[in-house]
């Protein structure tokens, strides 16, 4: 007899299997003590995890949190204008067609920015007034911002790759697809920043992203499963070279300058 | 999505900030729920409402009105509190979900009554859920909680963690793996006594 292995149970248990499927582990289980003990187990973790309580929040909670809400919203942003920049910069269809997409989709946007801010001169900044006599930012400050958050999203993305990899543990197979698949999304983009700021000039990003893309390469290539030894030795790749320490510096530079940007625009400064 | 959340969402985006209003009094519960589900820290989850809220109102454009405004919401304070983990996990900082010393971060811990239905809510089993949770990676617990607190589906928790099915289903099997493995010697005494 061939048991419902601990995946099957799991996504039985979840209803996120075929009907056929279900039909087959559904008369399995009412032949196989075992099985059935083996899900009786995962019923009473996944019941020990739902008696955890969640601290209650009075009736006044959601007025408390609208108090504290209230003063940061802003004006509501502009619509998005439906030419240049925020006609290919919306992020809604992106998302419908393909999510994981976007990344590619991105990283084009952000090459164009990046080689416009470097190799043409900036207009002088031309500060523009909301209704109310709010000042809103130039269009060659709102791409930098864009450029800014675009890259620090790409390495924020590949650091939750490096340290998933550092953190997976087993003792026999470990299951890396889902690394992988994010791996191979994030090649494409990484690819495309090195060699934008190899043509900047930028030596010290280029060579970082250069290391990040070999690793990133080595992942996105791998099978979904792979044996201990070889997580041990992807794992000290990636730490000999520090890579993940390296993504980490740049990333607070991105952030940095990306917070000096906003602030800049808030003041109405270029 | 119902008429009121549609209603409410046209009003927002016109500018009406009480009809944002009608929106946060109606799902802030959830979604601190949501929070501290995945960040098991009751100040960090009032940090993600907050973002959460601030995150919709600013991409209020975005939504597409046919769409459910609740998964929508999820979805952003998802990425709320993941990204607030991810920072936790950047800054190295060691937040223990139980501090056994009673923290006005912990969650409050019923009085020692012998009842079966106490035992089950003592502080022994609280604390080996909290740490076997904690012992999830960031991606990892989102899915879980996605799935197992708010049934969202493969594909929705899929487009929140921009992975494809099979690695979002590997990703629920890895948490709920990790989590048997910790707890089921745990569940089986408790039984037995």
């Amino acid at each position: 007899m061939q048991h419902v292995t601990e995946e099957q149970l799991v996504h039985y248990r979840y209803g996120d299997v075929e009907e056929a499927d279900r039909r087959v582990i559904d008369e399995h289980l009412r032949a196989c003590a075992s099985c059935r003990e083996s899900l009786g187990v995962l019923e009473g973790v996944l019941a020990a995890v739902d008696a955890v309580p969640v601290p209650e929040r009075g009736e006044r909670y959601s007025e408390e949190v609208w108090q504290r809400l209230a003063p940061r919203l802003a004006a509501r942003p502009q619509a998005p204008r439906t030419s240049g920049w925020a006609a290919i910069f919306r992020p809604a269809e992106w998302l419908r067609v393909r999510p994981w997409a976007v990344a590619g989709v991105m990283a084009a946007l952000v090459v164009a920015a990046f080689l416009l801010g470097r190799f043409w001169p900036r207009p002088p900044a031309q500060v523009a007034r909301s209704p109310q006599g709010a000042q809103t930012p130039a269009p060659a400050a709102v791409r930098d911002r864009i450029l800014l958050v675009a890259v620090g999203d790409h390495l924020e993305r590949s650091q939750m790759v490096l340290v998933e990899l550092e953190n997976a543990r087993g003792t026999g197979p470990v299951d890396i697809s889902a690394e992988r698949d994010r791996a191979e999304d994030l090649v494409a983009a990484n690819r495309l920043y090195r060699q934008t700021a190899a043509r900047a000039g930028e030596a010290g990003v280029a060579n970082v992203l250069d290391e990040l893309e070999r690793v990133l390469v080595e992942v996105a290539h791998s099978p979904s499963e792979i044996s201990p030894a070889q997580l041990e030795e992807l794992r000290h790749r990636i730490e000999a070279q520090g890579i993940l320490f390296k993504v980490r510096i740049i990333d607070s530079q991105v952030k940095q300058r990306e917070r000096t940007s906003a602030e800049k625009a808030g003041r109405g400064d270029t | 999505m119902g008429g009121s959340d549609r209603e409410a969402v046209a009003g927002a985006r016109a500018g009406d900030t009480e009809a944002f209003r009608t929106l946060v009094d109606r799902y802030s519960h959830k979604v601190f729920r949501l929070g501290y589900r995945m960040t098991s820290n009751e100040h960090d989850a009032e940090d993600v409402v907050q973002e959460t809220f601030l995150r919709a109102y600013r991409a209020l454009d975005q939504f597409e009105s046919r769409a459910d405004f609740g998964t929508w919401i999820f979805r952003i304070a998802a990425n709320a509190a993941l990204d607030l983990m991810r920072k936790r996990q950047r800054h190295e900082e060691s937040r223990s979900p139980l501090d056994p010393g009673g923290s006005e971060d912990s969650p409050e811990l019923p009085s020692a009554d012998p009842t079966p239905e106490r035992l089950m809510f003592s502080a022994e089993v609280s604390d080996k859920v909290s740490r076997a949770l904690a012992g999830l990676s960031a991606v990892e617990r989102t899915a879980f909680v996605l799935r197992h607190y708010e049934g969202m589906s493969i594909e929705e928790i899929g487009g929140v963690l921009e992975l494809k099915e099979s690695a979002t289903k590997n990703t629920i099997f890895r948490a709920v793996q990790k989590l048997r493995r910790e707890l089921a010697p745990f569940v089986s005494c408790q039984e037995a006594q």
